[in-house]
């Protein structure tokens, strides 16, 4: 695909021309500054545009959705950043969001609703698992075929909303072989940045979350890790690199399995 | 006329540590649930009846199961003793039944409380020898160790007391069908010329058997009394011990928070701040006359809700929670169990405070945040929902610990530097790094310049 034709319409344009899209892609903090993690923002732009869905972004017009001000106890931040991102919202009289951050989604999805935001979210996993039962986004094995993945449970996704499956279906379509850690699903165990863990030092211990959890992933010796979440690839990126196998384990996220494997 | 004195005693003092515990209960806030009771039951029926999640380790959930069940089906036989206590009578239920299913409801009771009696031998020996990790926990020193093991020997005992009273009660049944004209006799007469024995207890008649009729007599009775009063008293002690989750792991299930996991609380008070900063809305025209400060978050118990505090009187202190806490295992301070045990201790301490003060109470100056939990603790959750999937009976350490963090950002503004970063970030440049807002679309022209 040439890259002129790459479409990137914010809600901005769109309304402009007195049109609306059918999902709103919402970003996140992450997705728009984290220099890892803008590589899912572009993966997750190739894979709409390629299924030619009638997607738009808020660009500058989105902004953080006081998630870890909550659960960092700010409830005033958190509401705050809650009510300017409602009143864009609904401004655009968004219906649909699709969001690859679980932190993002679970906000948005759960939490909106009582401060007057009420839309129908959607985490990606969600959403490609749904694309690619509607024949909207076909790929094979490519690189990934008889690779190992494990995927590892994000808290956000998983306990938090109870979607386990829709991940492992997506890598399901890769040919690959999916490995399980000793703990997943319901028992997962967190990547050490939830609760807005992220933005500071973790207090006194013997071992950082995220080196535990890495160390469960590199004992099923996989090809890569799989991730649905921002924080999740920071936590496991580190981790595999603590012990010095970032050469032999890649942490990729849904969306970069899928432009991997389609060669987008 | 004895017997139905320590009846009546006996339910007199668990009467008075029901209202005691229920007004400790209602010290915590109002709290609503989702109005959902087809669910609740469902719940209380899986969970708390079916003891489903118990077995997420099927081992130790079979053991648990054989005294649980053990618990609920020897009531049956302890209603029969109640009724015996008060009319007099002996085994009043075994005409009811007939000899031989008598025999046989009695024998499978005896299986029950067999089955009660080794596991309860193999969790002493589990929490003492094999020195599981979860028992071993800072918070399970002192009362917390001291409790679990004083209910497996009570249960032990109590066991012990059943077989002896069958056992020695089979022996003088044989007996009276000798002695008709001896008054004893004819009380262990139960059924005309068919002494029964029980599957377990007969396997204790050879030790027995070289009594005289008296001594058996006595010891019949004495067995009979401490099997009882053993029970009276287990009841009551259970209010004061972790055991009362065998009464509250109902009510507790059926008020499970049915919000999605990852959902925190609204704050109204705040939502209304907010639109008036926004302008979305005027400020009351009382504004500012009103006496009472609302305060945000949770410093004390009477904080939280009374949902809270049901769950701190629910906890059976197993530990699930804390063995499955990313902050513990890797070493921080932080225990979701500790933080639920704090919970009941302070409103204990409260309520015990009121009750001696009476129309005098005069809170003390201490708190559950400060003086029972650490900032230090509160700071290391990661609001996994781990401790919340795992508990066995639906308790959720995470509120109050998301409460408390509320009340360290809110009212004491004292929480980490970084954390104090990001929230200046979130609040000035809408997102927790310090990105200019202007900035956020860049990713869209890189890639497109790519
Ligand atoms: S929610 Fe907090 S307390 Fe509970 S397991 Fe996770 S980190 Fe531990
Ligand atoms: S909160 Fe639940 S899991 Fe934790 S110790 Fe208490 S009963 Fe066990």
């Amino acid at each position: 695909m040439s890259e002129e034709t790459l479409r990137i319409p914010t809600m901005a344009e769109l309304s402009a021309e007195g049109k609306s899209p059918e999902i709103l892609f919402w970003v996140g903090c992450a997705g728009s500054y984290d220099d890892r993690y803008k590589a899912v923002t572009r993966a997750m732009i190739r894979i709409l545009n390629k299924a030619n869905i009638n997607f738009a972004v808020l660009g500058t017009e989105e902004s953080c959705t006081g998630d870890p001000a909550r659960r960092a106890g700010d409830e005033f931040t958190f509401q705050m950043q809650a009510a300017m991102n409602i009143e864009v919202l609904n401004n655009y009289n968004i219906k649909n969001i699709v969001t690859a951050c679980p932190h993002c989604f679970n906000t948005l999805k759960n939490e909106y609703p009582e401060l007057g935001g009420n839309y129908d979210v959607i985490h990606h996993s969600t959403y490609l698992q749904k694309l690619i039962n509607e024949g909207k986004v076909k790929f094979g094995g490519g690189e990934f075929k008889g690779k190992r993945i494990t995927y590892h449970d994000s808290c956000y996704l998983g306990r938090a909303n109870d979607i386990y499956e829709a991940p492992r279906e997506v890598l399901e379509k890769l040919d690959a072989e999916l490995v399980e850690m000793k703990r997943c699903k319901s028992k997962g165990l967190c990547c050490g940045a939830g609760g807005a863990q992220m933005f500071k030092d973790a207090e006194k211990g013997k071992k950082e979350v995220n080196i535990e959890r890495a160390e469960e992933a590199v004992a099923v010796r996989p090809d890569y890790v799989a991730v649905g979440c921002p924080f999740c690839m920071t936590m496991m990126g580190d981790g595999i690199k603590h012990f010095n196998k970032e050469k032999e384990i890649k942490v990729l996220d849904l969306s970069e399995f899928i432009v991997g494997a389609q060669d987008l | 006329m004895l017997f139905v004195t320590a009846l009546l005693v006996t339910a007199g003092v668990i009467f008075s540590r029901y209202k005691y515990i229920r007004r400790n209960i209602e010290l915590g806030k109002s709290w609503k649930g989702e109005h959902n009771p087809a669910e609740r039951l469902r719940l209380m029926i899986l969970i708390a009846f079916g003891q489903k999640k118990m077995f997420a380790r099927p081992f130790v959930g079979l053991m648990h199961f054989v005294i649980y069940a053990g618990f609920l089906l020897i009531n049956i036989e302890i209603l029969e003793i109640v009724i015996d206590g008060i009319t007099g009578h002996h085994r009043i239920f075994a005409p009811l039944f007939g000899a031989t299913i008598y025999q046989i409801l009695i024998g499978f009771f005896e299986l029950l409380a067999l089955g009660v009696l080794t596991t309860c031998i193999i969790f002493l020996i589990r929490r003492n020898i094999v020195k599981v990790e979860r028992f071993d926990k800072p918070e399970m020193k002192g009362w917390a160790h001291l409790d679990a093991n004083l209910i497996l020997i009570f249960e032990i005992v109590l066991m012990f007391f059943l077989f002896t009273m069958n056992a020695t009660d089979s022996i003088l049944q044989m007996r009276a069908t000798d002695l008709v004209n001896n008054m004893d006799a004819a009380h262990y007469k139960v059924f005309e010329n068919t002494p029964v024995r029980f599957l377990v207890s007969q396997a204790l008649i050879p030790l027995y058997d070289g009594l005289t009729t008296t001594q058996l007599v006595l010891l019949e009775r004495a067995a009979w009394w401490f099997h009882i009063v053993g029970i009276m008293g287990f009841a009551i002690y259970v209010t004061y011990s972790k055991h009362l989750h065998i009464f509250l792991a109902f009510p507790n299930v059926y008020f499970t928070r049915l919000q999605p996991k990852g959902e925190m609380n609204n704050m109204p008070s705040i939502t209304k701040e907010v639109k008036i900063t926004m302008g979305m809305e005027e400020p009351a025209a009382d504004a500012g006359m009103e006496d009472e400060i609302p305060s945000f978050g949770a410093k004390d118990v009477t904080d939280l809700t009374w949902r809270n505090i049901l769950d701190a009187y629910t906890c059976t202190q197993c530990g699930r929670c804390t063995d499955v806490c990313p902050a513990n295992m890797t070493g921080k301070k932080l225990s979701p169990r500790k933080i639920v045990m704090n919970v009941r201790q302070r409103a204990d301490e409260i309520g015990q405070r009121m009750d001696e003060m009476g129309e005098y109470y005069k809170p003390d100056d201490k708190m559950l945040y400060g003086d029972y939990v650490t900032k230090e603790e509160l700071m290391a959750c990661t609001s996994c929902n781990a401790c919340v999937e795992a508990c066995p009976v639906n308790i959720n350490p995470l509120e109050p610990i998301l409460e408390m963090r509320r009340y360290v950002a809110m009212e004491e503004a004292d929480v980490p530097d970084a954390w104090k970063a990001m929230l200046t970030n979130v609040g000035n440049n809408g997102a927790p790094w310090a990105f200019a807002p202007t900035e956020r679309f860049k990713w869209a022209d890189e890639m497109k310049n790519q």
